[in-house]
């Protein structure tokens, strides 16, 4: 293990080691805490839930969020659900089995103390989102409701509707706002972060750009917190916010933050396909959909035939036929890698043939319509009662996203398959932490998505809201304190300090350089062109020869971007382009150390599938002799240096997942 | 008083004014229309002119009265200050505005109907209150009524200086001095324009209390799925039906 | 139904806060299957290969939960359809040659920040003035101990869903926002967590809102009729209530 890479995992059994950290942890006293600074960057449910919590305690908090208000964050779209250990449900479940769960569910790549931690605050989140005034749906008698995710086998999953992210963002926003209504938070919105100012080797403050006047503002912080959420906009197309960026990550990084598995993306299987060349973002349809839906394309190539006129015998339900025991059940990555080989073989669907179908009709008349039938006492219904009687099934169990997809579509899925297609939609990698969420910048943290911590080399379903929530609430109000409480003396330092002088002259230098540019072409296009590098060649399937290709194709391209790109508008007003500019520079810096991450792992394991690395029957093939270990990626103003941390399993045996 | 100063200081609490005020006039206007009906009967304007004597000389009716011009002025006035508030909240209006499409033409034009309503309620007063009360071009008449047969006989009267209007019981009957506001009524009504003013004022009135009636317990805070849809429904035939019955006098007069 | 829609676009142009603004024509050749902010995409790029100002507006999720896209559309927040924010808004909702105004959000209290981007800043002042339950992390009792039958949480939910884009302000002919704040008192008002500051926060967000300069409410329901979460106008009755319920106790 490299030197620099102390996980500070404490020592005793797994089960106590938080809460012996936490009965042993430095604290500050409350006086203190009135002088100590903490910046947070990023507002969703991590920022947004440490921004309240950290002031609720007495320290002075300064928040910052690049969106109009800091209820904007793309927290807000996640739809499904919230897992914790309540065992409600009396199914068995515990906190050992949500930690057993999570470290399956990430293929082995996960560090086991910072799960297990995960796990146990779990409960705890409930109660406080519940005590917020989060409305989570009920049963009749008043309790608590849950639902059951992909990769679990017992029903832990919190919902408010299809808006979970909604519900669990406006409970942590209110509790931010009620903090900047008493003064204790100073909040900064329209405002990117763009520099981490360090003095001493520590992270001291930041400098932030106000996108409204465009101007540079200097903040020191005793200590500053990244809540900034993932980088899958690397990609252009994504399930991410248009805005989503990693800029504030990258900006760490190279201020001396190692950046850990960038190459462990998550590829959900069913969204709503590309219909053109304008498209900006792409949509999920939830994963409950393949319960009842099956999956097919046309048995001839390039079939354009209406999906109804194509016969039984003519498709192809390529998952039931691959993959017999699981079918249109496998999990995710499998998922969208089948459907990527249909379509690069040339059986996809749809005007661009990058879609496959998922298919409602079969088992809304036999499965629903018949028993619906049966129910009414009809004997040998006719296929139209079959149809009406099982429309109204499933019609009550996925109406919402059957409307949904209409609206963008304007086709009914009732009448017509959908077409679906798998985007990329979150980062598993990020900026790499210690037990403390501490990066290796000392005085610098890294939580939420834009960590690496908690999900492995592949996230399960309703864990990133649990996992945001649990770094802002309850993990970072315990470690920073043992950061802060040897800052007690430290004074805060006057932004002209020449630390503060140098940060904001690189940001104003390369702002500078990216408007002197005026060449002829958009932001847009290099991102779009940088999207579809990463995506054919690093996103669902990467090859050695592929990944090559790719770094010099993002070299060339960024080249490109430093002569040819045109931002339109002044440096300081209000200017969207010059914003995006700046973001889309970081994604080509990114987009390189992500296939240069890629390369390293000579394995495939979750969502990084190389096909050197493959079963015979094309299953992913890890290499835990090799390969059990987090890849953290230190830049050096030239490259990377790669630092191993290994990861020990004492608690859990590793095994080959298998789905047939 | 302090626990009510919300009432002056507080957007709800002046729309809470324009509400209870405004539901006062619809009582109102429920009492002078029961008083105008008076002028159908076919009785020389007894009926009317001791309706007119009673609403003018009871002091209960009279306290009362001043409170509802307090009422007509509150609401008006602050009608009036919303109104201006309220434009002051878009300095830059629309290009294009699409109001029609999320809400019904009267609720977007309270202010304006309001105004004629108030315009009207000055000229109605000018007309009828101010020469009842403080006028002499007006005639009196007596009026006897036998409370046997119910019947009611009546003369022209000339008042003496200072003469006031009075009623008492006589024997075997009830007997009316009083200025003549039926003729007076009747008169003026025979006036295509003086119609034509009234029945517009009342046609602005309806769509008034169209939005006005049930937007009041909107703002008294009474929205229930149940009991929504009976209020807007009384709402609706109250817009109706009252404005139609003041309406219908001088169109009856005019085409008497 | 044709492949390409040519649209006439008149847009709201002004510079920042301080300059007036105007109309500028444009004309962008649509896809039937783009969404309203995918064709001001086509527009800005368009626009800045001709050496233009792209047309400055926010967005982001583009899934209709964020609440930052605002665009008044034809006079009307989020465009002709019901029950949708303008990023879902597509294209096949118009015609072959027609012309569509687009203008910003207009109120006082949401002042231009650039073209069709507006300061909504009040909306969140009013939430820090109250709009929220005072319990600090680490203060909650087990989640299952507070019991809340199944339809006083649905209806908390559904005034919950509000996202706080604004269009109840924007449609409101007073620019008024009692349905934004009539939702969030509605929510926290039933459920027993609200209890403790039920009075206290309404008057708080009632003044906030009078402060940012919001318009008083008519009742015309437009802002109910144009929300794209379609939060019901009773929200605004309850608003009614629970304020003047607690100023009578004396708040």
């Amino acid at each position: 293990m490299s030197q620099k890479l102390d996980s500070k995992i404490p020592a005793g059994n797994l089960a106590d080691k938080w809460t012996q950290y936490r009965s042993s942890v430095s604290l500050v006293n409350p006086a203190n805490k009135r002088n100590l600074e903490v910046i947070v960057v990023g507002t969703g449910l991590a920022g947004a839930s440490a921004a309240a919590t950290l002031a609720e305690m007495g320290y002075k908090v300064k928040a910052f969020c690049f969106q109009d208000s800091p209820r904007r964050a793309h927290s807000i779209a996640a739809q499904g659900g919230i897992n914790a250990a309540k065992n409600y449900q009396n199914d068995g479940d515990s906190v050992y089995r949500l930690f057993y769960d999570t470290i399956k569910g990430g293929d082995y790549r996960a560090r086991e103390a910072n799960v297990h931690r995960l796990a146990e605050v779990s409960t705890n989140i409930i109660d406080q989102c519940v005590a917020q005034g989060v409305p989570f749906a009920r049963e009749y008698g008043g309790t608590l409701s849950n639902r059951s995710f992909g990769g679990t086998q017992v029903q832990r999953t919190f919902y408010a509707a299809g808006q979970t992210g909604q519900q669990l963002l406006l409970g942590a926003y209110s509790a931010l706002e009620r903090q900047v209504g008493v003064g204790n938070v100073k909040m900064y919105t329209r405002h990117e972060m763009i520099e981490v100012v360090t003095i001493d080797g520590k992270a001291r403050g930041i400098i932030a750009r106000d996108l409204v006047s465009g101007k540079l503002e200097r903040h020191f912080g005793h200590a500053v917190l990244l809540c900034t959420g993932g980088y899958g906009n690397v990609f252009y197309l994504s399930t991410n916010a248009m805005g989503s960026n990693v800029t504030a990550a990258w900006k760490a990084h190279k201020a001396g933050a190692y950046f850990a598995n960038p190459c462990f993306t998550q590829i959900h299987p069913t969204c709503i396909p590309v219909s053109g060349h304008y498209q900006s973002k792409l949509t999920l349809m939830s994963e409950s959909l393949r319960n009842d839906g099956r999956i097919w394309v046309p048995k001839a190539k390039g079939d354009k035939r209406h999906p109804n006129d194509i016969p039984e015998e003519e498709r192809d339900y390529y998952l039931e036929r691959r993959y017999p025991a699981f079918g249109n059940l496998v999990p995710r990555d499998v998922a969208s890698r089948a459907a990527k080989e249909r379509c690069d073989a040339g059986y996809g669907v749809g005007s661009s043939g990058m879609a496959v179908y998922l298919d409602f009709r079969y088992n809304m008349m036999n499965k629903y319509g018949r028993a619906e039938a049966t129910k009414a006492g009809i004997e040998n219904p006719d296929e139209a009662t079959l149809f009406r009687l099982g429309k109204e099934v499933v019609k009550e169990k996925y109406g919402n996203l059957f409307d949904m997809y209409k609206q963008i579509t304007d086709e009914d899925p009732y009448e017509v398959p959908m077409r679906i297609y798998p985007a990329v939609h979150y980062t598993m990698g990020g900026l790499w932490v210690d037990y403390e969420l501490q990066t290796t910048v000392p005085g610098l943290y890294a939580l939420g998505e834009a960590n690496f911590s908690d999900h492995g080399a592949n996230r399960l379903g309703a864990s990133a809201l649990m996992q945001g929530l649990a770094d802002g609430y309850f993990v970072i109000p315990y470690t920073v304190g043992s950061y802060l409480s040897k800052e007690i003396h430290t004074k805060a330092i006057d932004t002209q300090h020449e630390a503060f002088e140098d940060a904001e002259k690189r940001a104003s230098e390369r702002i500078e350089k990216l408007m002197s540019i005026q060449g002829k072409r958009s932001v847009e296009s290099y991102h779009r062109e940088l999207g579809l590098i990463m995506w054919d060649k690093c996103g669902m399937a990467r090859s050695e020869a592929g990944l090559k290709q790719a770094i010099d194709e993002i070299r060339a391209l960024r080249e490109d971007f430093y002569k040819n790109v045109r931002i339109p508008g002044k440096i300081n007003e209000f200017n969207p382009e010059l914003d995006k500019a700046g973001r889309v520079a970081d994604f080509l810096e990114l987009g390189e150390l992500m296939c240069l991450d890629a390369l390293n792992r000579n394995e495939s394991c979750g969502g990084h599938f190389r096909e050197e690395y493959q079963t015979e029957e094309g299953e992913a093939l890890r290499d835990d002799e090799q390969y059990a270990y987090v890849a953290a990626w230190e830049n050096t103003g030239e490259g990377w240096n790669l630092h191993k941390e290994d990861l020990q399993y004492e608690n859990i045996k590793i095994q080959q997942r298998s789905y047939k | 008083m302090k626990l009510l100063s919300f009432l002056f200081t507080s957007s709800i609490g002046r729309k809470l004014i324009m509400a209870l005020t405004g539901l006062f006039l619809c009582l109102f206007l429920i009492v002078h229309l029961i008083g105008n009906l008076q002028l159908f009967k076919a009785d020389g304007g007894y009926a009317f002119n001791h309706y007119a004597w009673f609403m003018t000389s009871n002091p209960l009716i009279k306290t009362v009265s001043w409170g509802l011009y307090a009422m007509i002025i509150l609401h008006a006035v602050k009608g009036i200050y919303l109104a201006m508030q309220n434009r002051k909240a878009r300095e830059v209006s629309y290009g294009v505005n699409g109001g029609s499409s999320n809400s019904t033409w009267s609720s977007r034009n309270m202010a304006i109907l309001g105004s004629i309503i108030f315009i009207f309620i000055g000229i109605h007063m000018g007309d009828f209150w101010r020469e009842y009360k403080f006028g002499d071009e007006i005639t009196w008449k007596s009026y006897t009524q036998d409370y046997n047969t119910q019947e009611v006989t009546w003369a022209d009267y000339t008042p003496v200086e200072g003469q006031k209007i009075y009623a008492k019981d006589i024997e075997g009957g009830h007997m009316l001095v009083a200025k003549d506001l039926y003729v007076e009524v009747w008169e003026s009504f025979k006036q295509p324009w003086i119609v034509l003013i009234y029945v517009l004022s009342m046609l602005a009135l309806s769509f008034h209390l169209l939005h006005g009636f049930q937007s009041a317990f909107q703002t008294l805070g009474v929205n229930h799925p149940s009991y929504s849809p009976i209020i807007q429904f009384i709402g609706r035939a109250f817009a109706i039906l009252v404005p139609l019955g003041f309406a219908a006098i001088p169109l009856y007069v005019l085409f008497q | 139904m044709s492949d390409t829609l040519n649209i006439n676009l008149k847009v709201w142009r002004q510079a920042n806060g301080n300059e007036k603004g105007k109309f500028e024509s444009y004309q962008v050749q649509a896809n039937p299957d783009m969404s309203f902010l995918e064709m001001f995409d086509v527009l800005n790029e368009q626009l800045i290969e001709d050496g233009r100002e792209p047309v400055a507006f926010d967005h982001d999720c583009r899934e209709g939960i964020c609440g930052m896209c605002s665009m008044v559309i034809n006079g009307r927040p989020h465009g002709p359809k019901q029950g949708v924010t303008t990023c879902q808004l597509h294209m096949r909702s118009f015609k072959d040659g027609d012309t569509v105004v687009v203008e910003p959000w207009r109120a006082s209290a949401f002042p231009v920040i650039k073209d069709l981007s507006v300061d909504r800043g009040a909306f969140d002042r009013i939430i820090a003035a109250g709009g929220y339950v005072s319990v600090n992390t680490g203060n909650a009792v087990d989640a299952n101990s507070i019991l809340i039958p199944k339809d006083v949480a649905d209806k908390a939910f559904e005034a919950a869903t509000c996202i706080g884009c604004g269009a109840c302000v924007s449609a409101c002919k007073n620019a008024s926002a009692m349905l934004f704040v009539g939702a969030k008192v509605t929510q926290l008002s039933m459920l027993p967590q609200g209890q403790a500051e039920r009075e206290s926060r309404v008057v708080a967000m009632v003044n906030q809102m009078d402060a940012e300069g919001f318009g008083a409410c008519t009742n015309t329901g437009a802002c109910a009729a144009e929300c794209p979460k379609e939060i019901p106008l009773s929200v605004i009755a309850t608003l009614n209530r629970e304020y003047t319920s607690a100023k009578l106790k004396g708040r």
